[in-house]
């Protein structure tokens, strides 16, 4: 019975979602911002990838939210598997040699590579969120192989506090030297350029450090706790 | 081109009925991260790079080891 209604939900929802989608011609394109992103976002922002331009210029202050949201699970999941007192009961049987010793070799070059991801956020796919995710990623490696270590919460705070000040305190200098928050207003330079498109390598990195720090405290916080 | 795509929104859909069909949870967090890998693939060749790059890395790796690291304080078998 339960299962006959809810494939009949299942058929309706389908139902509704194809036919409202039916009407929209495939492919083509519906709105004129699209259009100029393209057309002119290498011009406007200096950035020579448009998602980058999109994400942290034009709309800015949609990804200063995202991170924020980000921030706020990272700190609920630290309040509810905060220390309650009990002694830790995990025991520590060390990884295997293949695990271990490939952990130590992959982690510096798992590193390397986020850094690369979000530093060339502005030139190359990826960014802030890609090389943050990647780094974290990174660290999931070593509490999979090196068990014993650690990483440090001291510098992992610092990192995620630093970015988020970074990020603001670079879109209120937009206010102080020009009209609007998260102006750009460091000169482009020459596109495709490793030093070029103004603040938005700035705010990319300091997002890299704060999505990295932020989810290997997750996994931290997780690990700790099992 | 397109047997490949096609290929990889069928192996997506294995993957999630599989996913919701297993009884070992660790098997079903295997399948649900494989149908994250096929979409970052897909993504990759509708030439989303930057989206194929987050769900490799968010949702095939980082997910996944959270739900296992979930599944290791409860239960491994669903009744």
């Amino acid at each position: 019975m339960r299962r006959a209604v809810t494939i009949l939900l299942l058929i309706i929802v389908a139902l509704g979602i194809s036919l409202s989608l039916a009407k929209i011609p495939f492919g083509t394109p519906k709105t004129k911002v699209g259009r100029h992103y393209i057309d002119e976002g290498i011009k406007e922002t200096g950035a020579t990838n448009i998602v980058t331009s999109v994400v942290v210029s034009y709309r800015g202050f949609d990804t200063l939210g995202e991170v924020t949201v980000l921030f706020i699970a990272a700190i609920g999941l630290g309040v509810v598997l905060a220390d309650s007192g009990r002694e830790k009961i995990r025991k520590t049987e060390s990884a295997s040699l293949v695990l271990s010793t490939g952990c130590r070799v992959l982690f510096p070059l798992i590193l390397v590579f986020g850094t690369y991801v979000f530093i060339h956020g502005h030139l190359t796919p990826g960014g802030g969120f890609q090389g943050g995710a990647i780094i974290a990623s990174g660290f999931l490696l070593i509490y999979l192989g090196c068990r014993e270590r650690r990483i440090s919460r001291v510098a992992s705070n610092l990192a995620e506090s630093l970015g988020g000040l970074v990020f603001v305190v670079i879109g209120l200098l937009g206010l102080v030297f020009g009209s609007y928050f998260l102006l750009n207003f460091l000169p482009k330079g020459t596109a495709n350029t490793l030093l070029s498109a103004g603040v938005i390598p700035i705010i990319y990195i300091a997002i890299g450090f704060k999505v990295g720090s932020e989810l290997a405290s997750i996994i931290d916080n997780l690990i700790e706790e099992s | 081109m397109t047997f490949v795509v096609s290929s990889l929104v069928i192996l997506m859909l294995v993957g999630a009925v599989a996913a919701s069909f297993f009884r070992d949870l660790i098997s079903a967090v295997i399948a649900a991260a494989l149908v994250s890998l096929a979409a970052a693939i897909l993504f990759y060749f509708l030439q989303a790079p930057d989206v194929a790059m987050a769900e490799a890395a968010i949702g095939a790796a980082l997910t996944a080891a959270i739900f296992i690291i979930a599944i290791r304080r409860t239960k491994r078998y669903e009744e």
